[in-house]
């Protein structure tokens, strides 16, 4: 497997380039492996599920692996809701030690927080991304409130976390890391 | 948060809600695994134990209520969160009222599955670690085979282990089945004698010349029957502690002889010359009031002071009624194991009834009551019903013996009128005559139809 890790958005809107960049330096911190932009066109549309006004996250995972391209880890962010059949949303869902995730900012910009300042927005969004990265790396959600691997089920949950793994998540993800030959 | 001790079990028909519930779980750190409809949740069930289900409502064949009933029956420590579509207040209550822990409707809020996860998780570790405590704490509890958390008792097993440490005789009085023998053991296995032979003799159950041979032995050709040289009670306690239960049953004979080997320390078997020293330490006891005994003439006063050395009074049961629900739970736990039926406790309305019990036989009944319990119940707890107490005030109705048979019809015939609320045929029908009789009595004794508990 490559050691590196493809970034493409996914949206409905044209990407925010800003924020594509923190999200790429934040990985190659929180992770230290190469983080590159990938961009292509395509789109999981038929993640849509008009019940819902909702795209299944689950689907777009699906697509993801099967499509084959990016090769290696890929996260996929996008603006559109997320949803998962038990849930009524989900900020991202990542194949558990698998090589795929994805990540929605349509909802961290929904309070006033948010509002306010839009810088919050954009580290929502990175720390979501570190988040559901560390998940296809095989990490499990973290009791440490400020890990960015502890279960964010709110955007308070997500504000108190920072984007960096703490360091029993560190050990564990070198661990995997060894496992998998990044080291080389 | 002990999530590697949580093991959930995902039970619906739908492929992609097992998946993605166990998936979302699984981030969490839970033990996941999933069935698709309720029979294989049950196989599940008797194969592993479950920390949590969630169970979806409708499924075909057997439904999320009829799973949770069994699951109640088969683990009903696991809790199990039903899930559905569609929501009535109907089934919530259902289910609630089955006893599940909670109902989500489908499709959740993650931060309240969250937050309820986190909350059942706290609530099994509570729940383990009250557990663990109360068997420290059990340990805390006992003196030897005997549980008690009275201050009372606990003074009575400090007095019976200073005792164990001396050679003095001990003379336990108690009401029947108080534990007068567990008491006895608990001081001979605390005692420098605990290596020795500790030999109990019902001084009550046998006639004179039987316990006389039984206690002291017999020589060959003693009397009738007597073939062999027979060693009595009192040598096979040499060097250990002979329990004589039921001490105020022995004849006045007996209590000659037992003064002398109490002074002496030595016994003659009967059709024996030769006296033999015997070292044992006498523990008795008796349920009569040895001292009333005493002072009517029929117990010697010289053998009860030679007794009395150490008194020790066991309360009964009924005056340490904080003691049942801890007895209640040492005993649960034998039968379970002796029976080989898992019972986990009694129910709540049972403990009431066993706390509201007069306990005229004491422990000994408390322990035979819970057994049939035990041998009757069809759940994980026993039930009121299966222990067969009669209610105290069943036992117990004040009975006035100023009245006379037709007063005691006649008040009667008024209760049975009120309590089904005037109504002429369900009254005749309780009262098993015709409702002419009925009329007629009515009559007599001069009842109101419209208000029946007040008399005309």
């Amino acid at each position: 497997m490559a050691a590196e890790v493809s970034l493409w958005w996914i949206g409905a809107n044209a990407p925010d380039d800003g924020m594509m960049e923190d999200v790429r330096r934040a990985v190659e911190r929180a992770f230290w492996l190469r983080a590159r932009r990938y961009v292509h066109a395509d789109r999981p549309t038929h993640a849509f599920d008009p019940r819902r006004g909702q795209h299944s996250s689950t689907v777009m995972l699906k697509w993801l692996v099967d499509r084959g391209q990016p090769t290696g880890r890929v996260v996929a962010i996008t603006d559109v809701d997320l949803f998962i059949p038990v849930l009524t949303y989900v900020y991202g869902e990542a194949q558990l030690g698998g090589r795929a995730a994805v990540v929605s900012t349509a909802r961290l910009s929904l309070d006033v927080l948010a509002a306010a300042d839009p810088a919050v927005r954009l580290a929502r969004a990175v720390k979501e991304t570190v988040h559901e990265l560390g998940h296809t790396f095989g990490l499990l959600h973290c009791a440490t409130v400020r890990c960015a691997m502890s279960r964010s089920v709110s955007l308070i949950d997500v504000d108190l976390t920072d984007p960096a793994l703490c360091p029993p998540c560190t050990a564990l993800y070198h661990e995997v890391r060894r496992k998998e030959g990044l080291d080389g | 948060m002990g999530k590697e001790r949580t093991r959930v079990l995902v039970v619906d028909d739908e492929e992609i809600v097992r998946e993605s519930l166990s998936g979302w779980l699984m981030n969490d750190g839970y033990t996941l695994d999933t069935a698709p409809d309720g029979p294989s949740a049950l196989e599940k069930l008797k194969q592993d134990r479950w920390s949590v289900m969630l169970v979806d409502l409708k499924m075909p064949g057997m439904d999320g209520l009829q799973v949770l009933e069994a699951v109640k029956q088969a683990q009903p420590e696991t809790a199990v969160v039903i899930m559905t579509a569609y929501a009535t207040v109907e089934t919530a209550v259902e289910a609630m009222k089955i006893g599940a822990y909670d109902y989500l409707v489908k499709p959740f809020d993650p931060e309240e599955l969250s937050l309820m996860m986190v909350k059942i998780v706290a609530q099994q570790q509570l729940i383990r670690e009250n557990v663990l405590l109360r068997k420290v704490l059990k340990r805390e509890y006992r003196f030897r085979d005997m549980l008690s958390k009275s201050p009372a008792m606990h003074k009575i097993f400090d007095l019976a282990r200073s005792a164990a440490r001396s050679q003095s005789t001990v003379l336990i009085l108690g009401e029947s089945g108080t534990g007068k023998e567990l008491l006895a053991r608990a001081i001979h296995a605390e005692s420098p004698r605990s290596q020795a032979p500790f030999v109990a003799v019902s001084c009550g159950a046998l006639t004179e010349s039987l316990l006389e041979s039984e206690l002291f032995g017999h020589e060959r050709g003693a009397f009738t029957g007597a073939v062999a040289r027979r060693r009595g009670k009192f040598e096979a306690a040499d060097g250990g502690t002979i329990f004589l239960d039921e001490i105020g049953d022995v004849s006045q004979k007996l209590q000659v002889d037992l003064l002398r080997v109490l002074e002496d320390r030595r016994v003659f078997r009967l059709g024996g010359n030769d006296a033999v020293d015997v070292d044992v330490r006498v523990v008795a006891a008796t349920n009569r009031d040895l001292k009333k005994a005493t002072d009517e003439g029929a117990f010697r006063e010289d053998l009860y002071y030679r007794l009395n050395v150490v008194p020790i009074v066991l309360p009964p049961l009924r005056d340490r009624r904080m003691d049942l629900p801890l007895l209640i739970d040492h005993f649960l736990e034998h039968l379970s194991v002796e029976m080989g039926k898992r019972v986990d406790g009694v129910s709540p309305e049972t403990l009431a009834l066993l706390m509201k019990h007069d306990w005229p036989g004491n422990v000994r009944e408390l322990r035979n009551v819970l057994e049939r319990g035990v041998v009757v119940c069809q759940g994980p707890h026993v039930q009121p019903e299966d222990v067969g107490l009669v209610p105290e005030t069943a036992r117990h109705e004040p009975v006035d013996a100023t009245l006379s048979l037709e007063d005691v019809e006649r008040r009667h015939v008024a209760g049975v009128l009120h309590h089904v609320g005037g109504n002429v045929t369900q009254a005749a029908r309780i009262l098993d005559i015709d409702r002419v009789t009925l009329y007629n009595k009515i009559r007599k004794y001069g009842l109101r139809r419209a208000d029946p508990g007040a008399e005309a």
